[in-house]
């Protein structure tokens, strides 16, 4: 049994926020560089040269990549030989995101309940994804998720007979409804399986695994290699002003499932796909 | 956006409907003067002022409405990262706005059909900002002053000065559109 106090968690959490907000991922900016390489046209090579730069600058004076620094995401793997000390683990973890959005100059985007809307004004609370797993360490990513790219996700419940032909349909139409609107370049996290609530779970988890990363399982693979390929023969491009820069990724995520079901949940993100991980 | 060769045409904010007309689809642009910050729950507050029959609290004739809800300024800057907001949400309510005067409206992301009617109507434009580089796009906001609703932290209305922001016309007064191809 290892003890843990929990301000070292909402210490922890405060400092992945500003980190996640204001460091674009290696991973995607190595992606962005070389998909500009690649694009013919001098509109979408501008654009994909501003986001980069915008990048640079905001590492450089610690400044938001994006204005909507997102509702907190806080993925949490605790090892299930930690015991917790100094109180509720799951409040230290609101508690890091108030303290992080507050003393990074991070925008408080949140509002107390989504029909009456009062903005809470320190970006709490957190949507906080729990898992147990062996070992007595805990890993915490925060991974701030912007709406821009977020209202443009979907859900769909296919039957089974409609396969693997469904689940590229449902991916493809996804982005192609979505257009210029989720800010192109995306990233898709996909999740296929398990119960509408799991599909959606793991099509967020997939957005955590970094870009350039493939999936292990062969058949998948295939898919997401496809998708990107078939994505970027879209013309949606940067900014959605045409090009070959529609997605810089496609990341799948499976679970088992049920014999009469086959969910499918699109978790669309810009290129600023934040995801900032410290273990304890 | 700095790097870019291609030439872009500084346009002087606020302009008139007339002035909307003459711009095109595609033009590139360099932004100056002043332009007020209003997303989702300003644009509620709007629409409820007017037709409440209250007066709104900027002019509306020839204004230029930027969607955008900036992140809060560390100390010695003028604003934080201010990068534009998805359009689409606001599409509600620009019809009423674009009928009382508003002639130009920046964000990113497509229109429904009845903001477009209304922007050939009456003589407004659509211009886009990159999605994404709010860093970088608030750089050139020279001045901020929060006019009203504050209460809507993010989303009260700023009064912006800016000096050569960088924006293109996604949709101009004729309803042609960049994002149609």
């Amino acid at each position: 049994m290892r003890e843990i106090d929990v301000y070292r968690i909402e210490d922890q959490v405060a400092a992945l926020c500003i980190q996640a907000n204001t460091i674009l991922g290696i991973d995607i900016e190595t992606q962005l560089r070389r998909m500009r390489d690649e694009e013919i046209d001098e509109r979408p090579r501008a654009i994909l040269d501003e986001l980069l730069e915008n990048a640079s600058l905001a590492k450089e004076k610690s400044l938001p990549i994006c204005q909507d620094t997102g509702m907190a995401v806080v993925y949490i793997q605790i090892g299930q030989d930690v015991h917790f000390t100094g109180g509720s683990i799951e409040e230290a973890i609101h508690r890091g995101v108030a303290k992080g959005y507050r003393e990074g100059y991070l925008r408080a985007s949140v509002v107390s309940d989504p029909l009456l809307r009062v903005n809470t004004g320190d970006n709490t609370p957190a949507v906080i994804l729990w898992d147990i797993v062996p070992g007595d360490h805990v890993d915490i990513t925060v991974a701030p998720k912007g709406f821009g790219s977020e209202n443009m996700s979907s859900l769909t419940m296919l039957s089974p007979s409609q396969g693997i032909a469904g689940v590229r349909e449902a991916i493809l139409g996804t982005v192609r409804r979505a257009g210029p609107n989720p800010c192109p370049p995306i990233i898709l996290g996909v999740g296929i399986g398990g119960t509408m609530d799991m599909a959606a779970r793991l099509a967020k988890l997939a957005l955590l695994r970094p870009v350039g990363e493939k999936s292990p399982l062969a058949h998948i693979r295939e898919l997401e290699e496809g998708l990107l390929d078939e994505i970027n023969r879209m013309d949606i491009g940067p900014a959605g002003l045409g090009g070959k820069t529609t997605a810089l990724a496609v990341h799948i995520l499976t679970y088992p499932t049920h014999i009469a079901g086959l969910p499918v949940a699109v978790n669309m993100s810009c290129h600023a796909t934040r995801h900032a991980h410290a273990r304890l | 956006m700095s790097q870019s060769p291609v030439s872009r045409k500084i346009l002087h904010l606020p302009i008139t409907r007339e002035q909307a007309r003459d711009l095109r689809a595609g033009d590139l642009l360099l932004l100056r003067g002043t332009m007020y910050t209003a997303r989702d729950a300003a644009h509620k507050k709007m629409i409820d002022t007017i037709e409440k029959g209250e007066d709104l609290p900027f002019a509306i004739e020839n204004a230029a409405i930027y969607y955008a809800g900036p992140c809060p300024a560390r100390p010695g800057c003028v604003i934080g990262s201010a990068g534009p907001t998805t359009s689409g949400r606001m599409d509600a309510y620009a019809p009423e706005l674009i009928s009382r005067g508003v002639t130009v409206m920046l964000g990113k992301g497509l229109r429904k059909p009845e903001v477009i009617a209304s922007m050939k109507e009456y003589g407004a434009v659509y211009l886009g900002a990159t999605g994404g580089a709010g860093a970088l796009l608030s750089q050139r906001i020279t001045a901020s002053e929060i006019i009203a609703y504050p209460e809507l932290g993010a989303e009260a209305i700023r009064r912006l000065e800016v000096y050569d922001f960088p924006a293109i016309v996604l949709i101009d007064c004729l309803g042609i559109s960049l994002y149609d191809r």
